[in-house]
Formats: structure tokens, C-alpha cells, sequence
């Protein structure tokens, strides 16, 4: 034994003075913390020295880059519910993680981050590598704090992991000056539950309960949108149920889906500008529309003059800045969505609603006519990326944890996968971040050791994380990478298309051979580009024990539909091209 | 339409606080006309009083963004016709000008201005008011030459007979403790 594994050893007792740094490691495992994503650096070297003693209880994995890490934290916490943690060095470290933490900010991801900075004494002084990660990180942080001595450390850590996870979840950042790693305290550790300025969660006002479960009782055409905060209040099954029980059909939003399982027969699609056809155009045409969990993004609303204004609106929301934020409620009811849909069944009648749910069925069947049947068995030679995704559902029979970069892919991912259990979808949403995929899906996979983890990504994305297949290959980290590469950035050709007269202004790209560049890190893969050869190629990335990469050559000037072009009204949804005017 | 709202915000006095409340309206492009950070009569609870010329919907929804934040208790917003409201200005005015005439007294008077200090070269008067009544001795002070003035952000309480936060802060600590409860019965169960 080492004398520092001895000094280590010793204080593991409580009470006993150990050093800031390991304070921080401490912390992290009486939080619960399993796995931690980073990249060392001076300012945060006490850090990763005080780790160094405790690497077989909390794991660290070494990302190519801080947006890697944090990104990866993002995919772990969306797949296991868990507060991802990354840790990384002031300055340049500290600013690469801010792409990610707008992105956990505005998809309410619980993350804490935790940064290395410059002694205190050189706050301020424009030191190497200073840089003010507090003042930077403050619009994208649910909190942040700067620790400057070693005895704020398990206090702060305390407060950290409880901020991010309570109430409407989101990424929190501290910044932990070098000498305050290197100082001593007591270590003494207890966990936050409370704090006198905050209020993650108000409790539920019965009688605007009863006025929401009059209005549900009353209403001939309810219609119910659900979005993330199903997932991140665990409420799946009170949803299930409240729908069951009212014969209300549901719709999910991007962020929303897996959180009711795709061939529920009250399960109607998705909505916003890709999203289902019957989604959007019922929107204006219910009577109710009952919002769970969902913030009205123009992305789901469109043109928020013509959005639902025939409808009662009953917004479930947790957070109080979002009542009334976008879309004026009838009735809002505050609190956790788990709480307010179990409250909330026990209110509201049996009831079917068949003609209504017919309404549904038929614009599915002219979706399925106009749009469906065409991507799953296009005309074209081409590959389209609809039945790339198809197939893979179909050959993981629905239960892969689906990840997405941002653009054609994720749309074509959203739109065909299938889900039979939650926390299966993870995407990009608010931000619609590119090179978020390659990094989450390795988060993702890192929290779901026993299921498929399959990455579906555009040949523009996947360049901007590509560094971390040198992560995957370092852990031979059994992710699935499928690349749907039609030579663009698909998603902006096909504005340029639709809306500007297909000037493809800069969009056409080149890449790399995806297959040799995953060959150089020693990750098996290949290309496929005939419509013969994907079945047996997709098997062959699924059966592989460890990573696999596929570069799927598809259609190059395909689109997306169908689609509510921005600032259009969701009742004017396009079916195809032609549509546009 | 827009016009005056008075926006009170009581929090903790946390390093960084006011930076995280100005973000909100500078993400927003919402200028603050004033801005004050003071204690409350509450032990602990610092007190920010903002004003803003803006739409009661931007009001409304900056107001919840502030409370929002971790830090912050309780956020309010209000109409000038609310409040009870002060702001305090400062003129200096060359002490000549005050021997050559007796109209720069009168107008001192008449404005229920008092004067701080005087020294052979400069004076100095405050007077405390509405927004409209320091400008107005402003103005009038304008001929004999002001040297300096300064007015101050504005401070502000409401009519309602104690502070609005001590109601709800009572409220509040039950929940609070609920909220506390369930959270280690949450944990301890993991
Ligand atoms: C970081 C970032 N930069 C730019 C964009 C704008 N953008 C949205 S989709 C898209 C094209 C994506 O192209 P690709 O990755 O090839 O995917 P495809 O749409 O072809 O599936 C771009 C550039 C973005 N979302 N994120």
C-alpha cells in the first residue's frame, strides 16, 4: 500500500480532514454517481488526482472533447433518469461544455458540471486559462456557484445534485477554484432536500382539478398533447391509464416520445412541423386540448394566431414560467404530472370516444396514402432514410434506445421508430444541436448496458462529434452507428428547396469514408447502398458484440413531409412538395 | 400598451444574483429605467426594486422568469398606482448664483428641496419626490447652472398594510417542509 493509498484509506472515517479534491469525488458517490464524463486539465488536476484513488468505484470515461462529455452526460441522464456529471478544466474546458449546457437548459436535463479554476487569489487577473465561467454559463444554468474554499465543497454538491433534479430538472455548473481542491476540511456529507428560496414543486390545486376534470367530462372532442415532462415525472402509467379511462386520444411531442407506447390504440403520433398529419390538423379542430408536460414550442404550435382557437386548453406544467407563456390556459394546473393525472382519473367519467378517434384513423390513412407508403417503398433506386429506420425497428422488434443527431435523420428517426417502453428516444429538441447523437448515444449506452443502442445521424452531424468514436473504440462501447448520408445537409437543402428556389447555398458536403475512418479507430463497419443488401447488413450490425459503424448511402435530394413550413398555421400541413405554393 | 410597472423581487444576497435577474431582461431587450437593491424587513431577505416601461405581458412574464430563478423567494410586479414610491435626487448648483438672487431660494421652497451643503464655490440640494417633481426643480435649476445631479433608482412599498412576502412566507415554510419530508423519505428508500 501506497502512503497515499494509506492517507486515502484513513479518510474514508468520517470527520477525518481530507482535501477539497476528494471532497468533490466523495460527494459525487454519495450522490449516487456511477459514471462521470471529462477531460483533465491544470485547473482541475487535484480533481483528477483525488480520482485516481477511487477509479474503481466511480468510473470516468475519457471523451475526445468536453462537448463529448457533456453531451454524453446528457444521453445517460435522458436513458437512466439519473443527474449525468461531467468534470472538466477551466477555461477552454469550461467553455467547450456551454453548446451542451444550453441544450440540457432548454430539454430540462438534469447534469451537474463541475469546472476547474484558477486559484482565488487570481480570480479575475486574466490568469491562463481564466476564464468567467460563472458570468457565461448564467443564461444557460438552472444555477451555477463558484466554490472558493475546500469546506463549501459537500454543501454545494449537496445543493447541486438536488437543484438539478428537482422540480423542472436542469443542468447545473460549479466552479471550483484550484486552491479550494487543494485545501482541507472536515468531511462530513449530507444530502439536500430543501431550500428556502426554491420550490420545485407546488402542490395541486383541487378545485382548478375539478375545473379541469369538468371541462374533460364535458367535452365531445378532447384531445390530448403530452410532451417530456411525462418521462422526467415518471408518469407513463398514470398517463396510460388517464387515457385509457377516458378514451381520450394522445399525441406526443418530439421530446414526448416513448413516453406511451407507439401502437397504443389511443396513441395518434406526433406533433409539430414533421409530425403526424391527424395530430396537427385535429389540434384545430377539438374541442379540448389537455397539455401535459409540453411548452408550446413554436415548433409544435406554428403560427400561434390560428393554434387551437377553437379549443379549451388545460395545461399540466410544473413550471409556473410556462403557464400562460405561450398559450393562454383555461385551466392551469400546477404540480408534477404524475400526481395531477392520478388526481385527475379519479375525477373524470369512463367514456369512449369512437367517432372522434375515427377522425384520427382517417387522417392517418391519408397520411399513410400520401406520405407513409412512399417513404417505406419509394419509387426511386435510392435508399430512403424512412425505411432505414423501419428496418432497424423492425429487426430490434421496438425495444432499441433510439438516438438521433438533428435534421432529416431525426425527423425520418422520430417518425419511424416504434417504442415499447419509455426513455427509449433521445434527441436533440430545443436546441436541434448537430454532433449531439454520436456523444448521447454513448451516454445512453453507458446507462443501458442490456439493451441496443442504435445512433441514426446525417453525414453533416456526425462530423462535428466524429472524435468520439476514438472514446467508443477506447471502451469498446457496443454502440450502433448508422449513418444515413445523402452528400447535404439535408434538412437545410430541403428549405432551400421548398422555400428558396433550391439554391442550395452551401449545403452540398463532403465527407470522409466513414467506413475507414471507423476502421482507423479499429471499429468494424461498412457501406451500404443498395436496398438488397440492408437487411443482412443491419443484422450484421446488431449482432456484433461491440461498436459498428454503417454508412447507408440514401436519396440525395429527399424530403421530409409531412411538413408545417415555419410560421405556417398546423391546420396548413403539406403533404408533399406539390402542396408548397 | 406600454407603461411604468415597479417589479419587486425578494431573494437571498447571493454573489451573482443581479446578473442572473438583469440576463432575463437583457435577453429579452427590456430596458430597466431603475434599479434598487436593498434589505427587506424580513431578517436575511434582500429586496430588489425594478422599474420598466414596457407591455404587461412581457411584465408578467419577466416577473415569473426572476422567481424562477433558485435564489429567489418571490417576485412581484405592480402599477406606479400601487406603490408608495420615492426617488431622491442630488443638484449642485454654483453658490454664486444663490447670493446673486433670491429666486433660487424661492425655488428651493417651493419645491420642498432642502440644501446639504454649502461651500464658497458650490451647493448642494436634494430633494426627494416623483420622478416628474425632480426633474421639474431640475429644470428650473437649469438657468442658474447645475454643475452636477444625480437621481436615484426608486424605492418602493406597497399599500397593503405589511410586507406581501411575511403572508406568504408562512405559507411557504409548511410547504417547504413537506417538500423536505418527502424528499428524504424518497432517498432513503434508494
Ligand atoms: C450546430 C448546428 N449547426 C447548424 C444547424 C442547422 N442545421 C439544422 S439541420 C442541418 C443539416 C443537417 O445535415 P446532416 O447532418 O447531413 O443531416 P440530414 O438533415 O441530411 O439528415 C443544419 C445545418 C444545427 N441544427 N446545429
Amino acid at each position: 500500500m501506497t502512503a497515499k493509498e494509506k492517507e486515502t484509506r484513513k479518510s474514508k472515517q468520517q470527520d477525518v480532514e481530507i482535501t477539497g479534491s476528494e471532497a468533490v469525488i466523495r460527494s459525487l458517490i454519495e450522490e449516487g454517481t456511477e459514471i462521470i464524463f471529462g477531460y483533465p486539465g491544470g485547473a482541475i488536476m487535484p480533481v483528477y488526482d483525488a480520482l485516481y484513488d477511487y477509479r474503481n468505484v466511480l468510473r470516468h470515461i475519457l471523451t475526445r472533447h468536453e462537448q463529448g462529455a457533456v453531451h454524453a452526460a446528457q444521453g445517460y441522464a435522458r436513458a437512466t433518469g439519473k443527474t449525468g456529471v461531467c468534470l472538466v478544466t477551466s477555461g477552454p474546458g469550461a467553455t467547450n461544455l456551454i453548446t451542451g449546457i444550453a441544450d440540457a437548459m432548454i430539454d430540462s436535463t438534469p447534469l451537474v458540471c463541475i469546472t476547474g479554476q484558477v486559484a482565488s487569489h487570481l480570480l479575475g487577473s486574466d490568469a491562463f486559462q481564466e476564464s468567467d465561467v460563472i458570468g457565461i454559463s448564467m443564461p444557460v444554468t438552472k444555477w451555477n456557484f463558484q466554490i472558493t474554499s475546500a469546506e463549501e465543497i459537500p454543501s454545494t454538491i449537496a445543493k447541486a445534485f438536488y437543484i438539478a433534479a428537482s422540480g423542472r430538472p436542469g443542468p447545473v455548473l460549479i466552479d471550483i477554484t484550484k486552491d479550494a481542491q487543494f485545501g482541507r476540511l472536515k468531511y462530513k456529507y449530507a444530502k439536500c432536500h430543501k431550500i428556502r428560496s426554491y420550490i420545485p414543486e407546488f402542490p395541486v390545486n383541487k378545485e382548478k382539478l375539478s375545473q379541469a376534470a369538468e371541462l374533460i367530462n364535458n367535452a365531445k372532442k378532447p384531445f390530448l398533447i403530452f410532451g417530456q415532462g411525462v418521462i422526467l415525472s415518471g408518469a407513463e402509467m398514470e398517463l396510460q391509464h388517464f387515457i385509457e379511462k377516458t378514451g381520450i386520444p394522445a399525441a406526443w411531442t418530439l421530446l414526448g416520445l416513448s413516453g406511451l407506447i407507439t401502437d397504443h390504440p389511443l396513441n395518434v403520433g406526433m406533433l409539430g412541423m414533421h409530425g403526424n398529419y391527424g395530430p396537427n390538423i385535429k389540434t384545430n379542430e377539438c374541442d379540448l386540448l389537455i397539455a401535459v408536460g409540453m411548452r408550446f414550442d413554436d415548433r409544435v404550435t406554428g403560427n400561434l394566431n390560428t393554434y387551437a382557437k377553437q379549443a379549451k386548453i388545460i395545461h399540466i406544467e410544473i413550471d409556473p414560467a410556462e403557464i400562460n407563456k405561450i398559450i393562454k390556459a383555461d385551466v392551469a394546473l400546477l404540480g408534477d404530472a404524475k400526481r395531477i393525472l392520478r388526481l385527475l382519473r379519479l375525477l373524470v367519467g369512463k367514456k369512449k370516444h369512437t367517432a372522434w378517434l375515427k377522425e384520427f384513423k382517417q387522417a392517418h390513412e391519408v397520411e399513410m396514402k400520401k406520405v407513409i407508403k412512399s417513404d417505406l417503398n419509394p419509387a426511386n433506386p435510392g435508399l430512403s432514410m424512412a425505411e432505414i429506420v423501419n428496418k432497424v425497428a423492425d429487426l430490434t422488434h421496438n425495444t432499441a434506445v433510439v438516438v438521433s443527431d438533428v435534421g432529416q435523420n431525426q425527423m425520418a428517426a422520430a417518425r419511424y421508430s416504434k417504442f415499447t417502453s419509455s426513455r427509449s428516444h433521445i434527441t436533440s429538441g430545443g436546441l436541434g444541436t448537430m454532433g449531439f447523437g454520436l456523444p448521447a448515444a454513448m451516454g445512453a449506452k453507458f446507462g443501458n448496458k442490456d439493451r441496443e443502442v442504435v445512433l441514426f445521424v446525417g453525414d453533416g452531424g456526425m462530423q462535428m462529434t466524429i472524435q468520439e468514436l476514438g472514446t467508443i473504440a477506447q471502451e469498446n462501447l457496443p454502440v450502433k452507428i448508422v449513418i444515413m448520408n445523402n452528400r447535404f445537409l439535408g434538412m437545410v437543402r430541403q428549405w432551400q428547396e421548398l422555400f428558396f428556389e433550391k439554391r442550395y447555398s452551401f449545403t452540398e458536403i463532403f465527407s470522409p469514408d466513414f467506413v475507414k475512418v471507423a476502421d482507423a479507430y479499429g471499429i468494424p463497419g461498412q457501406l451500404v447502398k443498395e436496398r438488397e443488401k440492408l437487411e443482412e447488413a443491419l443484422q450484421t450490425m446488431l449482432d456484433a458484440k461491440g461498436p459498428y459503424l454503417l454508412e447507408i448511402m440514401v436519396e440525395k435530394e429527399d424530403n421530409i413531409f409531412p411538413m408545417v413550413p415555419s410560421g405556417a398555421s398546423v391546420s396548413d400541413i403539406l403533404l408533399c412538395a406539390d402542396d408548397v405554393k | 400598451m406600454k407603461q411604468e410597472y415597479i417589479i419587486s423581487a425578494y431573494s437571498e444576497n447571493h454573489i451573482g444574483l443581479l446578473n442572473r435577474i438583469t440576463i432575463i431582461f437583457t435577453r429579452r431587450k427590456v430596458n430597466i429605467e431603475s434599479i434598487t437593491a436593498s434589505v427587506s424587513a424580513i431578517e436575511g431577505i434582500s429586496k430588489l426594486t425594478i422599474v420598466v416601461n414596457d407591455e404587461k405581458e412581457k411584465v408578467v412574464n419577466i416577473t415569473k422568469q426572476i422567481e424562477k430563478q433558485v435564489e429567489v423567494l418571490k417576485a412581484f410586479y405592480h402599477t406606479n398606482d400601487e406603490m408608495i414610491f420615492q426617488e431622491i435626487a442630488l443638484y449642485k448648483v454654483p453658490t454664486q448664483a444663490l447670493m446673486e438672487t433670491n429666486q433660487l431660494e424661492k425655488l428651493i421652497r417651493q419645491h420642498n428641496a432642502r440644501i446639504l451643503e454649502i461651500t464658497p464655490e458650490y451647493t448642494v440640494i436634494e430633494k426627494t419626490g416623483h420622478k416628474e417633481e425632480t426633474q421639474e426643480l431640475f429644470n428650473g435649476l437649469v438657468e442658474y447652472g447645475v454643475l452636477q445631479f444625480i437621481r436615484s433608482g426608486r424605492v418602493a412599498i406597497t399599500r397593503s398594510p405589511i410586507e406581501k412576502l411575511s403572508e406568504f412566507l408562512k405559507e411557504r415554510d409548511a410547504l417547504l417542509e413537506k417538500i423536505e419530508s418527502r424528499g428524504k423519505l424518497r432517498s432513503a428508500r434508494k
